[in-house]
């Protein structure tokens, strides 16, 4: 039976990954392989790099990042920001990724989506959507609005109907991140990601607001992610991956065990 | 073992080709990346990974040369180890896009069936269907990385040696003689994949008494 993924993420500036409060107050967390190949001896299914440095300062500093950390970490790597075409997937993908994440610039040129799906296949393709809780009127249902820039600015698409459309369009796998559970540890938003995963036939991916194990079992049982991701409560070792884990079994869901080897 | 087993990685536009590489040189490989047929004459075994599209890597393979020498190569009974595309390609034909594929063993790729979810993308349980050495050391059961939405209908239930379920089972390795196939990505798979990979050298290496089947 597919088990669940519990997967780490690691935002990474010029090299280094960094740890802040929604871009600011960056302090230096560490060398991305080291802290990959850690986090895949701890357990974790998949890692994530999302590269957050500014465009002009990037100088292929995070294909050298992937390319070292596949050397290390045998367990697959998804890379998030700064791609923005076929060409620039493809030297990702060549430096040892396995996936690449596409926010702003999916909704910017959704095409871009579909050439790449083209080019790599759809199961290389992730679509991030960070989606916003919208006010809800009287006896309407609630709904979520897409936005980009890190939450800064608002696209006036419905989450779910964009959800949709990606797929359409190539996208193999969705990364849900609730903008208004971000950074919070308030748990994550299950009703977003439920209406998302119900709609769409592939991997859903929560994000947003883990603060513990049992949000983790949440986003599974109520939210019916396919995997969860979280960052600060993995670096800052608030939980471990295998307290994570242990929760997730316990209650009653698929997880990869954590070898036997891990010393 | 004498001396480090001689192995060619097949790149024929293959996206990563960093993980396979850095992995089977972690149990010991002296690996090469071969994009042309001269790759092949010096080496022990073929690796064929790969993610992507059937089609465009039969293209890929034709454009470069690669096609006739690695059948050849299977046919010979040489040693051969397909991952993921690497491993459907092995087959006649394939439903994604309905093209022809090597031929070197009999069955079809097909689209998985009842399928929750496509892409089949995760770590699922490989179980076995009968033991080979290709699993030595690894618990039946165990979980491997996979991400793909097609998988062989192999035509000859003996090359079947272990089975997936994602909707309904399906072949997710395989063995005739010095062939293998892999619908997992052993390079992803952690410890897990890393012994299997390890096995397969032992498998392959000149001096071993694997018969030929």
């Amino acid at each position: 039976m597919l088990a669940r993924r519990v997967i780490p993420c690691l935002d990474v500036d010029k090299g280094r990954v960094v740890k802040g409060t929604k871009f600011l107050n960056l302090t230096d967390e560490g060398d991305p392989a080291e802290l990959a190949e850690r986090y895949a001896r701890e357990g974790a299914d998949e890692i994530v790099f999302l590269d957050i440095t500014a465009a002009h300062e990037r100088r292929g500093t995070m294909l050298e990042v992937v390319r070292r950390a596949a050397s290390c970490a045998f367990v697959p790597l998804t890379v998030g920001g700064g791609v923005r075409s076929v060409d620039e997937m493809r030297d990702v993908l060549r430096s040892g990724a396995d996936k690449v994440s596409f926010n702003t610039a999916a909704v910017a040129t959704p095409e871009l989506l579909t050439a790449c799906a083209e080019r790599f296949g759809s199961q290389a393709v992730v679509c991030a959507i960070d989606a916003r809780r919208l006010p809800v009127r009287d006896g309407e249902t609630q709904c979520w609005e897409v936005v980009t820039h890190g939450g800064r600015r608002a696209t006036e698409l419905d989450a779910v109907a964009w959800a949709q459309r990606v797929v359409e369009l190539g996208a193999g796998e969705l990364l849900v991140t609730s903008m208004d559970r971000d950074g919070t540890h308030s748990g994550f938003d299950t009703e977003l990601l439920a209406a998302i995963a119900t709609r769409v036939r592939v991997p859903v991916i929560a994000s947003g607001g883990a603060a513990g194990p049992d949000d983790f079992v949440a986003a599974v049982r109520d939210g019916k992610a396919d995997a969860v991701l979280a960052a600060s409560i993995f670096h800052r070792r608030m939980h471990s991956i295998a307290s994570v884990k242990a929760a997730m079994a316990a209650a009653g869901l698929p997880v990869r065990p954590i070898e036997e080897t891990l010393s | 073992m004498s001396g480090a087993v001689r192995v060619a990685v097949l790149d024929y536009g293959a996206a990563n080709m960093v993980s396979i590489t850095k992995a089977l040189a972690a149990v010991g490989a002296d690996v090469a990346v071969v994009s042309e047929p001269a790759g092949l004459a010096d080496v022990d075994a073929v690796v064929v990974p790969g993610v992507g599209a059937a089609g465009s890597a039969m293209s890929h393979l034709q454009e470069r040369g690669l096609l006739e020498p690695l059948r050849d190569w299977v046919r010979a009974g040489k040693p051969c180890l397909g991952i993921c595309l690497g491993y459907q390609v092995l087959f006649e034909s394939s439903a994604e896009g309905d093209v022809a594929t090597l031929g070197v063993l009999s069955g079809r790729t097909e689209e998985l069936v009842d399928a929750p979810t496509l892409p089949h993308i995760g770590w699922n349980s490989v179980n076995a269907v009968r033991p080979h050495a290709l699993f030595d050391g690894i618990a039946d059961g165990s979980y491997f990385y996979f991400v793909h939405s097609y998988a062989p209908v192999p035509t000859d239930e003996r090359i079947v040696l272990a089975r997936t379920t994602h909707g309904r089972p399906f072949v997710s390795a395989v063995a005739s003689g010095r062939t293998f196939g892999l619908q997992f990505h052993p390079e992803k798979s952690s410890e897990a994949g890393l012994k299997l990979l390890s096995n397969f050298m032992g498998l392959v290496a000149p001096a071993s008494g694997v018969e030929r089947g």
